[in-house]
């Protein structure tokens, strides 16, 4: 489903993908660590298509189409979704138009008639029980105000809600506390479907008690340094990065 | 289907931004090219006027002779040349007072493609509309239920010939003759506007709205508005107006008074769509506008909401005397300017009587290379004890040619008021587009729901249908301006 080959990528003109080759498919949940600043959000943003990060060789082959060929709008409808680091404020937009209004929208870039008003607070409220997100929050201005863990939570309805083909979630676990993340943690397990794919990226291990990936591959420098099964993650946890990987300069 | 998507199928079905542009092809009345007292004397007798009106107008006349153009606003634009204009343009066949299946079906079909339907039947329920189609009002509906109410709602010549007693006692009371020079030249040329009387403890049924259309070319509108709310009466009041699109700058210079007597209030709305000019700044309309409401009475409030996304230039600034104890000013804002749009637009609060309070939110959005300047004054008066001042005024960059200004002046000459002041000056965050964007919101669609958002507290103060109007203006006015 998702072909990253040899993948470089510079933002303003400093390289910070140096040669990356990462393939996933259906079902399956991969996960990427590595320790700061080794290029794990800028995969993720390059993955969604944000503007200013420029791909310099390599490819990107998503359900065998050149996924760099397409906007991020299109992305977003063709199933890529991203569960941001840090959530943005958005001041004045509740969280249910916020929901509404994007859920339409990659419905019908899909050719999908647009849900009312009724039939997205249905679908938006039998998710959000699970979650554990009030309808308080829902009617607030989208991350306005909320806290870490709330933030972390919405990002996790928002893919319940658009029930993307391939999701990958981007630090979901830091600045959570231990039962936060195990509500998010069981959220995104819930989500493991045979037609879906999971790219998750943390700096710790903890999360990956939680939710069990298929593969691990850690990142530094640029470059998939190691790679293994979940056992890898224990390694790290007991050795730390220094000994496992060659951290370059 | 949410509103930014309906506004951008619409203007993909148009071709174009401006939607309201067209010229409707009907035969005027016309009178003489240029300004002098003739000009006075033509359009008084069109409109049947009696004697005093007529020398109200002619002392207006003359005193504008002697004033000269105010030039404190931020705006720029080449001279006026006051005599290249028309100051009267009627359709022919407008018979006075008529019935809607009188009126010429060309203007009912203008109003139609401009989405104000004056049919009863097909007509918002609730909403009773005045239409003014350049100097003339073409059409009020609802009148006969509004009778039952009491209520006045009339086109201001028809008052002036029915009711003049009411409006011999109010008009030019709160604006006066000598007001200012876009003021004064209404009063000498005004031509038609509404009218409305609501009677001593009346809550008027329905909202009263006034469509004006100019249309004629190389033509000014002149209108003027008096709303007169007697003891303990509400009344709620929107306005639209729009213009084809040309090549010329075309004069628009209102006045609007209104009056509320003891625990009376007053609300009025305006979605301002005037054509804004193009791209490059070409044509569009001059609006220099006078508005002023006078809480005459204890208790009394006076609310104005305004979404300013039209015209070349805006000059107008809704004021509020608080003259009655404990009455209450509001206004709330929303001024957008793309392209080489210029607005320079604010308020007054006058804080005469005791515990009067105020409440002033504006959003001001620029956008291209357009200027935007909130221009307000909150003055508390030696008897104003413990007034009350509330001002935020936030504006919102697209783009790095744009210009945001904010020049509050505050005078208080009674120390037991207490004004507040705050402002904020903000972008549309890239990591803000990117997040709609990643979550599959085209770019548009994006601008439309954060700005939207950031106008909220006052989109929320409109009347609901007009609110979705709004909502979807604010949407087309910023189309394509984000990179
Ligand atoms: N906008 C930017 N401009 C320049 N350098 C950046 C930018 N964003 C990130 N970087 C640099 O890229 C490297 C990788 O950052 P990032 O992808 O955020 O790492 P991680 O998510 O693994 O902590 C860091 O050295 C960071 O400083
Ligand atoms: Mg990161």
């Amino acid at each position: 489903m998702l072909d990253i080959k040899n993948l470089h990528v510079a933002v303003g003109g400093k390289e910070i993908l140096k040669g990356l080759t990462l393939s996933l498919q259906p079902g399956q949940v991969h996960a990427i660590m590595g320790p700061n600043g080794s290029g794990k959000s800028t995969l993720s943003y390059v993955l969604a298509g944000r503007a200013g990060y420029d791909i310099t060789e390599g490819s990107i082959t998503y359900n065998g189409e050149d996924l760099s060929a397409l906007k991020p709008e299109e992305r977003a409808a063709k199933g890529v979704f991203l569960a941001m680091q840090y959530p943005v404020e958005i001041p004045g937009v509740t969280t249910m138009t916020f929901l509404k209004t994007a859920l339409n929208a990659q419905r019908r870039a899909r050719g999908e008639p647009d849900l009312d008003a009724i039939g997205v607070l249905k679908l938006v409220r039998a998710k959000a029980k699970t979650l554990n997100v009030s309808e308080e929050m829902l009617k607030r201005p989208l991350n306005v105000g909320f806290s870490g863990g709330e933030k972390k939570r919405l990002e996790i309805l928002q893919m319940a809600v658009f029930e993307p083909k391939l999701a990958i979630l981007d630090e979901t676990d830091s600045g959570l506390d231990i039962d936060a993340l195990r509500l998010v943690a069981e959220g995104v397990n819930a989500l493991r479907d045979p037609s879906r794919a999971m790219l998750v990226i943390t700096h710790y291990q903890r999360l990956l008690d939680y939710i069990v990936p298929d593969r691990i591959h850690v990142l530094a420098g640029g470059r998939i340094v190691a790679e293994g099964g979940k056992e890898l993650a224990l390694e790290l946890e007991a050795k730390g990065y220094e000994h496992i990987v060659k951290v370059p300069a | 289907m949410s509103i930014a998507v309906e506004t951008k199928q619409q203007v993909a079905e148009i071709g174009e931004k401006y939607k309201y542009g067209f010229v409707t092809d009907i035969e005027m009345d016309m009178a003489p090219r240029g300004l002098s007292e003739d000009t006075v004397h033509f359009i008084s007798a069109k409109k049947g006027e009696p004697e005093w009106m007529l020398e109200w107008r002619l002392g207006a006349f003359k005193r504008w002779l002697t004033m000269k153009e105010p030039n404190w606003a931020r705006v720029h634009y080449p001279k006026i040349d006051y005599q290249a204009s028309y100051y009267y343009a009627a359709p022919k066949n407008t018979p006075l007072k008529q019935s809607l299946d009188e009126v010429d079906p060309k203007l009912l079909e203008t109003y139609k493609k401009l989405g104000i339907p004056l049919h009863e039947q097909m007509a918002l329920a609730g909403v009773a509309v005045d239409a003014v189609f350049d100097s003339v009002s073409v059409a009020t509906t609802f009148k006969d239920k509004l009778n039952e109410a009491g209520v006045i709602f009339c086109p201001i010549s028809e008052a002036i010939r029915d009711h003049p007693d009411l409006v011999k006692k109010y008009l030019g009371t709160v604006v006066p003759v000598t007001d200012n020079f876009f003021a004064t030249l209404n009063a000498a040329v005004f031509s038609d506007g509404t009218f409305v009387y609501v009677p001593k403890g009346v809550r008027c049924p329905m909202e009263l709205s006034t469509y004006f259309r100019i249309n004629a070319s190389e033509t000014g509108q002149f209108e003027r508005t008096l709303i007169i709310a007697d003891e303990g009466s509400y009344v709620s009041y929107l306005e639209g107006c729009t213009a084809p699109k040309r090549d010329e700058n075309q004069l628009h210079a209102a006045v609007v008074e209104l009056i509320a007597l003891d625990n009376a209030e007053i609300k009025y709305s305006t979605v301002q769509n005037w054509y804004p000019g193009d791209e490059n700044g070409l044509g569009g309309i001059f609006n220099f506008v006078t508005k002023r409401g006078d809480c005459r009475g204890k208790k009394s409030k006076i609310s104005w909401t305004q979404v300013e996304t039209g015209s070349a230039i805006t000059w107008k600034y809704p004021s509020c005397i608080l003259r009655g104890d404990e009455s209450v000013g509001e206004f709330y804002s929303i001024a957008i300017a793309n392209n080489y749009q210029q607005a320079d637009t604010g308020t007054k609060m006058i804080h005469l009587g005791a515990n009067t309070r105020s409440r002033i939110i504006s959003k001001g959005i620029s956008a291209g290379k357009a200027q935007n300047t909130y221009r307000g004054l909150v003055s508390v008066y030696g008897k104003a004890k413990n007034a009350r001042n509330y001002t935020q005024c936030d504006s919102l960059l697209i783009g790095g040619e744009c210009g945001a200004h904010t020049v509050p002046y505050i005078e208080s000459r009674n120390p037991t008021a207490r004004i507040e002041h705050e402002a904020t000056t903000s972008k549309i965050a890239e990591d803000q587009l990117f997040y709609c964007l990643q979550r599959g919101i085209p770019q548009d669609e994006a601008v439309s729901l954060i700005v939207n958002g950031f106008c909220r507290e006052v989109l929320q103060q409109l009347p609901m249908e007009f609110a979705v109007e709004a909502q979807k203006l604010v949407g087309i006015s910023l189309e394509g301006s984000v990179g």
